[in-house]
């Protein structure tokens, strides 16, 4: 009989260690692609199983969870995922940021600001920020590992001459601590900046392309640009439509068949916890009252 | 008279062959790829390796552009910081090379150029490579490359596949030659292009090793382009150097049999 | 400047059951600065194998050829390289140039591998064409399509667009009517006049008579012929 207390959470013993092991190793060197053997999770590719075995791997019984897609907690792909864990792991759940120790993210950072001893873990579809433009992993590799890091340049240029200006609005790449360039996952470019000296771990798992990496707390991470197009972390030039808020970033929504259309907070919890300190936007009375 | 001519001479003589090749041999399993090959390159020299099919010059060449990877012999290149052995450097230093001091240029364009990206991208990515990181500059060099090999400038954004094959082996030698490489090695670069375009191409890199006091080494099996490009002759069959020398001189008066063999093959026109 | 001593060649001709032709023994020549050497012998009689071995497009067998103080019979390619750039100018019969260059180029050629700057070489280049009567129109057009007496004269353009200590002349004036057959003559004579050594192959008996300070009879050299 194995020791439950470390099987915890769906995993089995080897393949925890297995896993923790690569994050300690990814932990170690900071935006190295770790590979690792990633295993069978009970739902699809795409669906984060890299995140989930990722977030398996650092759950502890005392762990509140919190998990969000597109920085909503009550979309498909969170609620299940929450579920997973509240069945496999009976660990307690949040929607609350500040109260989570551990949140698995889809495609945002949240908006309230991180703190020590929290993990973010990612969901990553395509872990290799130089795929896009060398599809031999052998070469990638090797470029990583030899630090020849033009081509990423290549792609930035490219949406200059392209569309004028550095088009690349999510899955931004990244250079961490002046070593590893690194794919911060299809976050939007605005959350670049929280990537840099966070006080939380942050942790991204691959599932289908087998690879973890990790930034440390406290990691200094810098969005590639070049000197005449420097970095520009934009968003909707908007404010939330339900809490007035003009800092976050914000989903557009079709209301009717006419095209009106409005601006929310992506970050459902950050949103919900403005207007019940009674921030309102300009359709805050209405919406709001449907929620 | 004389004596004055030759220390003129003497100001104007490198000092230093740019690549010293000795005994350079690639065998695969009992077959022989190339054998005890030697030659001086000089800086502003073209060398031209002629053969047939399966001679081995492209063997030969692979592996004095560090592709692969020699059985014996040694590759001195004159670097910044002196004579190097290539075939001893690390794989970094010997990348790092190839993307600055070095170039090499594909017989088919699609190996030597980046299909998705632009023009303007592809010449532009060797400076990236190097440290550019100024948009502007790049592109106003990209720019300036296009025009050296007669690309309109209208074209940099467009990608190499809208491009004829003639183009895409221009835009292939602006995008090795814009970081001021000091070699460059070619492999059959007017194969597979038409006669017509053949000529231009020809008066393009005479003119561009002219101008930048480049090296070259070239392989073909074209016998009338190495008399156009190169100063002088190397012929290799079955592995071996049978004959080198002065190009004309190797061509006019062949001293080797299969030397006269394939220069009394050619086709007149 | 041209010192030819005891210079030997035959072929080999390997594909013909390795046949060897002697064609030349004890080539005995010696060419001062401001002097003009006419080579004569009936055709066939090694005229044109003597000057191209001079130019290093043909090997000697033995001997020494030394021009301006390079061997050519030992000496390394990149020797003769550098000896045509400055030194040794050559005049061919043949045309042989990359297809679509502009006349003026190839004529500036010379001078640009010399690091003349361009505006300069072409310069000079234009100033010998018009002296040429090559017409201003063809200037910008590749020669290939030229008559053969225009490409005669492109040719000499480019064998006297730089001031080579030394010259090989082959039938310089071959296909030339009165008028350029004259301005080629002149230009021959001002090139001795500043001291250039000639050597040429001239079948215009008159043109010989009026350049040429010497006649050697290649048919001295041929093989058997001393014994």
């Amino acid at each position: 009989m194995t020791d439950q207390s470390y099987n915890f959470a769906y995993l089995d013993e080897q393949t925890k260690r297995m896993i923790r092991r690569a994050i300690l190793k990814g932990v170690a060197v900071p935006g190295y692609q770790v590979p690792f053997a990633s295993r069978e999770m009970p739902m699809p590719y795409g669906w984060g199983t890299g995140g989930v075995q990722v977030t398996a791997a650092c759950l502890v019984p005392e762990d509140v969870l919190k998990v969000i897609d597109q920085g909503a907690d009550d979309t498909t792909n969170a609620v299940s995922i929450r579920k997973f864990f509240q069945r496999t792991a009976g660990v307690a759940t949040t929607e609350a940021t500040a109260e989570a120790t551990v949140i698995q993210t889809r495609h945002r950072i949240p908006e309230q600001a991180l703190t020590a001893g929290q993990i973010l873990v990612y969901q990553v579809p395509i872990p290799e920020p130089l795929r896009f433009l060398e599809p031999r992993e052998t070469e990638t590799r090797k470029m990583h590992s030899l630090e020849e890091y033009g081509l990423m340049h290549v792609k930035l240029y490219e949406d200059i001459a392209r569309h004028g200006s550095i088009a690349t609005a999510y899955a931004y790449p990244v250079r961490v601590e002046g070593r590893y360039v690194m794919d911060p996952s299809p976050i939007p470019k605005f959350d670049n900046p929280k990537l840099s000296d966070s006080p939380a771990l942050q942790l991204f798992g691959a599932g289908r392309e087998q690879r973890i990496y990790a930034l440390p707390p406290f990691t200094r991470v810098v969005s590639l640009d070049f000197d005449d197009h420097p970095f520009d972390p934009s968003k909707a030039p908007h404010d939330c439509d339900l809490c007035g808020a003009a800092e976050s970033y914000l989903d557009e929504v079709i209301t009717d068949d006419a095209g009106s259309r409005m601006f929310v907070c992506s970050d459902t919890d950050f949103c919900r916890s403005r207007r019940e300190a009674g921030h309102v936007g300009r359709l805050g009375e209405t919406a709001g009252g449907g929620a | 008279m004389q004596a004055t001519e030759m220390s003129i001479f003497a100001k104007v003589k490198p000092q230093a062959p740019l690549l010293s090749v000795k005994g350079l041999s690639k065998r695969y399993g009992t077959r022989i790829g190339c054998t005890d090959v030697a030659f001086d390159l000089w800086p502003g020299e073209v060398l031209g390796i002629v053969g047939e099919s399966g001679s081995g010059k492209s063997t030969l060449l692979s592996c004095l552009a560090g592709h692969l990877a020699p059985d014996t012999g040694e590759v001195v290149f004159a670097t910044a910081s002196g004579p190097r052995d290539t075939l001893r450097m690390t794989e970094p230093e010997r990348r790092r090379l190839a993307r600055t001091d070095w170039a090499f240029v594909h017989q088919n364009p699609r190996d030597g150029l980046r299909m998705g990206v632009t023009a303007g991208g592809n010449v532009g990515e060797r400076l990236m490579a190097v440290g550019a990181r100024n948009y502007g500059s790049i592109r106003d060099a990209a720019t300036d490359w296009l025009g050296r090999v007669e690309i309109d400038a209208s074209r940099i954004d467009d990608r190499p596949s809208a491009f004829s094959g003639g183009m895409q082996q221009r835009l292939q030698i602006a995008r090795n030659l814009v970081t001021g490489p000091r070699l460059v090695f070619m492999d059959e670069p007017t194969g597979g292009l038409d006669v017509s375009v053949q000529a231009r191409l020809l008066d393009l890199l005479r003119g561009l090793v002219r101008e930048m006091g480049l090296s070259a080494i070239i392989v073909t099996h074209d016998l009338a382009v190495v008399r156009l490009l190169a100063d002088r002759l190397m012929v290799m069959k079955s592995g071996h150097v049978v004959e080198q020398g002065l190009t004309d001189q190797v061509l006019d008066d062949p001293q080797h049999a299969y030397t006269q063999l394939l220069v009394s093959s050619v086709l007149q026109v | 400047m041209i010192e030819i001593e005891n210079l030997s060649k035959s072929f080999t001709l390997h594909n013909q059951g390795g046949a060897v032709i002697p064609v030349m023994q004890g080539a005995q020549l010696s060419v001062g600065r401001g002097e003009c050497v006419a080579l004569v012998g009936a055709s066939g009689a090694g005229k044109s194998t003597l000057m191209r071995m001079v130019w290093g497009n043909y090997l000697a067998a033995s001997g020494s050829i030394r021009v301006g103080g390079v061997d050519l019979v030992t000496a390394a390619p990149r020797d003769i390289l550098a000896l045509r750039r400055e030194t040794l100018g050559y005049v061919s019969q043949f045309l042989r140039v990359v297809p679509r260059v502009p006349t003026v180029d190839v004529v500036a050629e010379p001078l640009l591998t010399l690091g003349t700057p361009l505006a300069e070489a072409r310069a000079r280049a234009e100033t010998l064409l018009a002296r040429l009567n090559i017409p201003r129109r063809l200037w910008s057009l590749s020669p290939t399509t030229f008559s053969g007496g225009e490409q005669q004269r492109v040719n000499i353009a480019r064998g006297f667009v730089h001031p080579y200590p030394a010259l090989l002349l082959d039938e310089p004036t071959a296909s030339l009517d009165a008028a350029n057959r004259e301005v080629v003559l002149t230009l021959i004579e001002e090139a001795k006049s500043r001291g250039a050594a000639i050597i040429g192959i001239f079948h215009d008996e008159s043109a010989r008579a009026r350049l040429c300070d010497r006649l050697v009879d290649v048919t001295g050299f041929t093989p058997g012929a001393a014994a």
